[in-house]
């Protein structure tokens, strides 16, 4: 295989809160990700999946590992050229669109911000026009680049988010929950136009999601976060033709099907890892075959593949 | 002032409603019509930027300052505080009564985006408080228990060491959990939950819809559901409202809408959504984009992208249609002059399939 984009080794982050409280978000996650791929993260809220995507593109220090991008180690201190790389090839789609985007510029001019702080336009009909085309590919229409954040519905500002990250044309795209607040029909249309754009510049996703069955369908490996442990990485296939942690499969179990008859009946699958005497600090990553890893000890992995 | 029965607690009547825009006029609600009785979950569903959100925060006097509510009702029946009931029209209301009487007590909004319900600057525990202090007649320690079993309730950790943590300090999805523990801090009679659970995995999910369920058969609370999930929607929904490009396209029971669809919208929809079992190279979508509500459409506004549009679509904005008691659609394929035309065969196919998945996990 090639040399991965993005390389990130025991990656931790924890938050002080209090004299007595530390989230311990991140504990020593480690994953690759490669040139054109897309690599889904899911886990339940609170796990430390939009904690992952802000240590990786710097919002925050992580607290110790490392993390390599194209080559260049980005977990300490910035030097100026690793730092402008790291803004221009590397883009964040927000999971909370309102707060990320500012609310006293016309969209325009929020997408074309990356355009203007590179120079990346010989004219401002150039500029335009690019913003405008973007707009379209991303569901809205022209128009809708004279308006303001706050005047357009929850979806269609998601979609904002989504165009300001893909203007830049970054190799690494780090999308959080960048479909959940879309309906289906609008999900499916951003999910083709982003598996377009992967086939045309070959970026690379790391696709943040907690909807199984879209991870599933747009992901090329998946990782499963739960308390900040990766337990279990493999391919897609992998992952939902044989799930061997428990947390992956009360995870696949509890996936709403569209069949209210059903529906009204399931009650979820629970799993809770003190109940089943599980602690992630001791288990070591074993692998089930190829690709497919899990986070065990050994005990836990011949009961769980028994 | 009428409401359509005895146990409507909220009734919408042909709401209309356009923003001012730089670049013109949106009609963004050209009519829409919503029933909700006491005790039961009316979802509605649609596309983004259909008008589900504008429709709900007007019920609860919060609509942006460039909107022009340009005609209709919205009726709401409950109990006075020396026991009488009363029933008013909020859109009338001035907006202080509103605030003093309506907002958070009586009707509870949780919204779209946690983070514009939550103040930056407050932890959550006192966020939690605020309501109870302000609406029951509780002390300051009372109040806090109430705050911490909530929290617990929706499925916070170390609830008592977050009460004293600020917003940013949590992930997306527990903010949503906390404006939930706020919005069922007071016991509304109504709760309008604005996609409360698209941030969160589906267990976590789970457990608020089942806490939803629980303060309901409990206290008899109303609930409206926007959402996008149609998993979701099978599971709490009774009464379904399609909504597309600022209507209601189709109404009816949750077994209705799912099983019996009947608007090529609703069947579009239903199509769109992805199964475990998906394995094609490209998710289906509803071809086209919706109407740029900028510019008025003509006839029916799903034409465009019907496939199955008839000439009079082009020309002449379709009524609602009676299929049963309960169910309604919008499409000039109802009227008994139309040709005869079946939903698309794959969508007829996931349907038998369901039917059948049912009645084996039984
Ligand atoms: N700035 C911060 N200060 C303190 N704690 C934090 C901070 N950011 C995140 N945390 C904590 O880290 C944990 C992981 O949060 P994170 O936002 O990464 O979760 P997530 O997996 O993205 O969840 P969701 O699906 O709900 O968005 C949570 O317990 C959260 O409270
Ligand atoms: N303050 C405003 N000014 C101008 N247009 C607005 C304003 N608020 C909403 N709109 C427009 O009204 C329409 C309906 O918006 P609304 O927020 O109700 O959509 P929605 O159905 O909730 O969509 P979503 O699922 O994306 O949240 C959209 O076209 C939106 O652009
Ligand atoms: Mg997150
Ligand atoms: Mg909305």
């Amino acid at each position: 295989m090639s040399q991965p984009l993005l390389r990130v080794r025991d990656l931790t982050q924890h938050f002080r809160v209090s004299r007595t409280f530390t989230a311990k978000a991140v504990n020593g996650v480690s994953f690759d990700i490669y040139p054109g791929e897309t690599f889904g993260l899911v886990g339940e809220s609170g796990s430390g999946k939009t904690t992952i995507g802000r240590s990786i593109i710097r919002l925050y220090d992580p607290t110790s590992g490392s993390v390599v991008f194209q080559g260049r180690e980005i977990s300490g201190k910035l030097d100026r050229d690793t730092e402008g790389m790291l803004r221009r090839d590397m883009q964040m789609i927000f999971q909370d669109p309102m707060s990320s985007l500012n609310p006293r510029k016309k969209v325009a001019s929020i997408i074309g911000e990356g355009l203007d702080i590179h120079r990346r336009y010989r004219s401002k009909a150039e500029r335009d026009t690019a913003v405008g085309a973007l707009l379209e590919k991303v569901g809205l229409s022209k128009s809708h680049a004279s308006l303001y954040p706050h005047q357009f519905s929850g979806g269609q500002r998601q979609r904002v988010g989504i165009a300001r990250a893909l203007i830049m044309d970054p190799k690494l795209i780090i999308a959080d929950e960048c479909i959940s607040a879309l309906d289906v029909s609008i999900q499916a249309q951003v999910v083709n136009l982003m598996k377009d754009i992967q086939e045309e510049t070959g970026c690379a996703y790391l696709f943040i999601a907690h909807d199984l069955s879209m991870v599933k369908y747009i992901s090329d490996r998946i990782g499963v976060l739960h308390m900040g442990y990766l337990v279990e990485t493999g391919t897609a296939d992998e992952i939902f033709a044989n799930p061997v942690h428990p947390y992956t499969k009360s995870l696949l179990s509890a996936v709403p099907l569209p069949n209210p008859k059903f529906e009204k009946r399931r009650r979820p699958v629970a799993y809770d890892c003190k109940a089943e005497g599980v602690d992630y600090a001791v288990g070591h990553e074993r692998t089930v075959a190829g690709t497919h890893k899990v986070l065990a000890t050994d005990d836990e992995l011949a009961r769980w593949t028994a | 002032m009428d409401m359509r029965s005895d146990r409507t607690v909220l009734q919408i009547i042909d709401l209309d409603i356009s923003f001012k825009t730089s670049a013109g006029v949106v009609h963004a609600i050209r009519g829409v019509n919503v029933e909700l009785r006491k005790g039961e979950t009316v979802a509605i569903v649609g596309e983004s930027g259909s008008g589900k959100s504008v429709s709900m925060k007007a019920a609860v006097g919060l609509l942006a300052g460039n909107a022009t509510i340009n005609s209709g009702q919205i009726l709401y029946r409950y109990v006075d505080d020396d026991g009488s009931e009363e029933i008013v029209d909020l859109l009338q209301m001035p907006k202080r009564q509103m605030r003093s009487t309506i907002n958070g007590r009586r009707i509870a909004m949780v919204f779209q985006n946690p983070m514009t319900s939550l103040d930056p600057t407050m932890t959550i525990g006192k966020q939690v408080m605020e309501g109870i202090l302000l609406h029951r007649k509780v002390d300051k320690q009372a109040a806090a228990r109430r705050a911490l079993e909530l929290l617990e309730l929706v499925g916070i950790t170390h609830a008592e060491a977050r009460m004293r943590s600020y917003p940013h300090q949590l992930s997306g999805g527990m903010r949503q959990r906390v404006v939930i523990a706020i919005a069922l801090a007071c016991d509304p009679d109504v709760l309008i939950c604005d996609e409360p659970t698209t941030a969160l995995d589906v267990t976590i999910q789970a457990r608020i819809l089942e806490l939803i369920r629980e303060v309901q058969d409990r206290l008899g609370l109303s609930v409206i559901f926007i959402t996008h999930d149609l998993g979701v929607v099978a599971k709490v929904a009774d009464h379904i409202n399609v909504m597309y490009a600022g209507k209601i396209v189709e109404v009816g029971t949750v077994d209705e809408i799912f099983y019996d669809p009947r608007h090529p919208y609703t069947w579009g929809l239903l199509a769109a959504m992805p199964d475990l079992d998906t394995s094609d190279a490209r998710l289906v979508s509803i071809p086209g984009s919706p109407p740029n509500l900028l510019h008025e459409p003509k006839g029916d506004a799903f034409a465009a992208r019907n496939p199955y549009a008839l000439a009079i679509d082009e020309k002449a904005e379709p009524p609602m249609f009676q299929v049963s008691e309960t169910h309604y659609a919008a499409t000039w394929l109802l009227h008994p002059d139309a040709p005869k035309v079946e939903m698309p065969a794959e969508l007829k196919v996931r349907i038998a399939h369901a039917f059948e998945d049912a009645k084996e996990r039984r």
